[in-house]
């Protein structure tokens, strides 16, 4: 017996219904919301009058959220980047054949894993931050609260070479080079002996360049909240300054 | 009196003939009315008892409706819309607890936005001095503008999320695997262009919401490595604010009547059509990947005895 014979159903005339069902619940959800709640429409636009916060639609908030720790290159432009090509890279770096058609968590710890932290935590969580949070100023003001359109928090930012009382451009560059580098070599070194350990048959599976692909990504999601930290807790702005670009 | 008048010229003797001949003729005719057109009647109502064996209707669907697992099937492949859907599918792509139909509800709000924004594209001029007021003339005076509009926009924000819970199951049933790999890369460009539709209307209202969304989105292109002036080694490589990567995007320095222009364009034409050829693509490939995956398939006892 074929066992697809078992495994599919003929489906046509089962499905229409389901199929033509969903998107009437869609239309009337739609419906409801459209007559109960209306679109923002603001006062005509006017250049000469800056709105403070300016937000970017809400989906690219987490971006916008960005700003507030990283240049405008890296937020706007590197991390976007990362973002599409780390998500088109996923099928080709996870070579676990388990888990393909079905929920499961035990046996993609570590994929899913990673997914949830770098779309809960860092695209969601960012986003929920820059819509309910953010007000003027980009300043955090909790739900509720006024916005004081003339609070000033009045916050010394340092950069990292100031702390080792780095004067001269050159050793600034070279500081910083070597903490990134460094970041990347001493990260990816804890990842490798965690990854062999736990994750031993892909590890095996794995080429170097799937493998290098995959560090890379992952170093460079978790540098995200660390940079965050640097900057809440220690008031650190820039880790490397160049003439050309601050990272 | 045709017959009368046609016959004039003729000589008398076959004039009286010709009018018996003309006579029984119609007789015929009306006898033939009186018999024929019920008969006739009886068949086409007799016939109608079955539409779908009308000229008409097998000229529209190619085959015969008959319950057979064969014309079910034929049903679907037969027609130009319902072939894109499998006509046998897996089992767990009718249960919602495992695509959460998001997909499909992403393509259907895809469609609304087409029917909503093609209705408001009649309202709507993409220009400084027109546009806000075309919006407030589709809030206050079009009949049902209002509705129009909210429905527009809150379709937009749910497409936006219904793409992210898509891409999210997807990953979570592991459905990027292999022979899938391709379609989740076609994927990751239709979450791209979806986030881009919403953004490039977000400038049309021609509201301080749009203008300043724009604007600080825009500025971002400023500091493009290389390509904007304001970014790493652009400078160098001779970007100013009038030559560089976002004066291409706005069509001027600043986010004004060009970039309006510009935007309306990549809103109504330039996206749309790439993301629909996109769908269209990934529809293609979810068939020709074998269907929505499922897991590897195991046969149950009561399956066994069921096909018995
Ligand atoms: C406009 C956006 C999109 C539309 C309209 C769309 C539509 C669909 C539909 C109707 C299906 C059939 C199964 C289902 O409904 O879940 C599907 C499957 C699939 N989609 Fe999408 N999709 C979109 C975006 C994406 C994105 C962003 C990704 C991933 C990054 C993706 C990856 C896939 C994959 C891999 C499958 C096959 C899933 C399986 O076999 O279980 N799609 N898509």
């Amino acid at each position: 017996m074929d066992w697809r014979q078992l495994w599919e159903i003929c489906s046509a005339p089962d499905n229409v219904p389901i199929v033509g069902l969903i998107p009437m619940i869609v239309t009337i959800i739609l419906m409801v919301w459209s007559i109960t709640l209306s679109a923002p429409l603001e006062e005509p636009a006017n250049p000469n009058l800056t709105m403070n916060p300016a937000k970017a639609p809400w989906y690219f908030l987490g971006l916008q959220e960005m700003l507030v720790y990283f240049d405008p290159w890296i937020a706007g432009v590197v991390m976007p980047t990362l973002i599409i090509v780390g998500l088109m890279a996923i099928p080709y770096i996870d070579t676990n054949p388990l888990g393909s058609g079905y929920y499961t968590w035990k046996q993609r710890k570590f994929s899913i894993g990673s997914f949830l932290f770098g779309f809960i935590v860092l695209w969601v969580a960012m986003i929920i931050i820059g819509t309910f949070i953010r007000g003027p100023g980009w300043q955090w003001f909790w739900p509720g609260q006024t916005w004081d359109h003339n609070r000033l928090i009045y916050e010394v930012n340092r950069d990292l070479p100031d702390l080792f009382g780095i004067g001269s451009n050159l050793g600034k560059a070279i500081l910083g080079g070597i903490v990134v580098v460094g970041y990347y070599v001493l990260g990816g070194f804890i990842v490798h002996a965690l990854f062999r350990r736990y994750n031993p048959k892909d590890y095996k599976r794995m080429s170097l360049l799937q493998y290098s692909i995959m560090q890379f990504f992952l170093l460079t999601m978790v540098a995200l909240p660390l940079k965050m930290m640097l900057r809440l807790a220690w008031h650190i702005k820039y880790v490397w300054i160049t003439p050309w670009f601050n990272v | 009196m045709p017959e009368e008048n046609g016959n004039g010229k003729n000589g008398n003797g076959t004039r009286v003939g010709l009018l018996e001949r003309v006579k029984a003729g119609v007789k015929e005719d009306v006898q033939s009315l009186k018999t024929d057109m019920p008969a006739k009647a009886k068949d086409q109502i007799e016939g109608l008892k079955d539409p779908t064996k009308t000229q008409l209707y097998t000229s529209i669907f190619r085959h015969k409706h008959d319950d057979t697992p064969r014309n079910r099937a034929l049903g679907v492949l037969s027609n130009v819309f319902l072939h894109l859907h499998p006509a046998k599918i897996n089992r767990d792509a009718v249960r919602y607890s495992f695509t959460w139909g998001m997909g499909g509800i992403t393509f259907y709000l895809f469609i609304v936005l087409t029917f909503t924004g093609v209705l408001l594209m009649f309202y709507y001029h993409p220009t400084k001095v027109q546009a806000f007021r075309d919006v407030l003339y589709l809030e206050h005076d079009v009949p049902f503008g209002k509705l129009l509009r909210n429905m527009h926009r809150w379709a937009a924000h749910l497409m936006v999320i219904g793409v992210w819970l898509h891409m999210f199951r997807v990953f979570l049933t592991g459905s990027y695997k292999k022979p899938r790999e391709f379609n989740w890369n076609i994927g990751v460009l239709l979450l791209v262009f979806t986030l881009l539709l919403s953004f490039t209307g977000y400038l049309l209202p021609d509201d301080q919401l749009g203008f300043w969304a724009v604007t600080v989105g825009t500025n971002m292109a400023r500091a493009t490595p290389g390509l904007g002036h304001e970014g790493p080694f652009g400078a160098q490589l001779g970007m100013t604010p009038y030559n560089d990567v976002r004066f291409g995007l706005l069509g001027g320095s600043i986010v004004d009547a060009n970039a309006l222009l510009r935007s309306y364009i990549w809103h109504c034409i330039g996206i749309p059509i790439v993301a629909a050829i996109l769908m269209i693509v990934h529809f293609w490939r979810v068939r020709k990947d074998g269907g929505i995956s499922g897991p590897a398939p195991v046969m149950l006892a009561s399956e066994v005895k069921e096909k018995k």
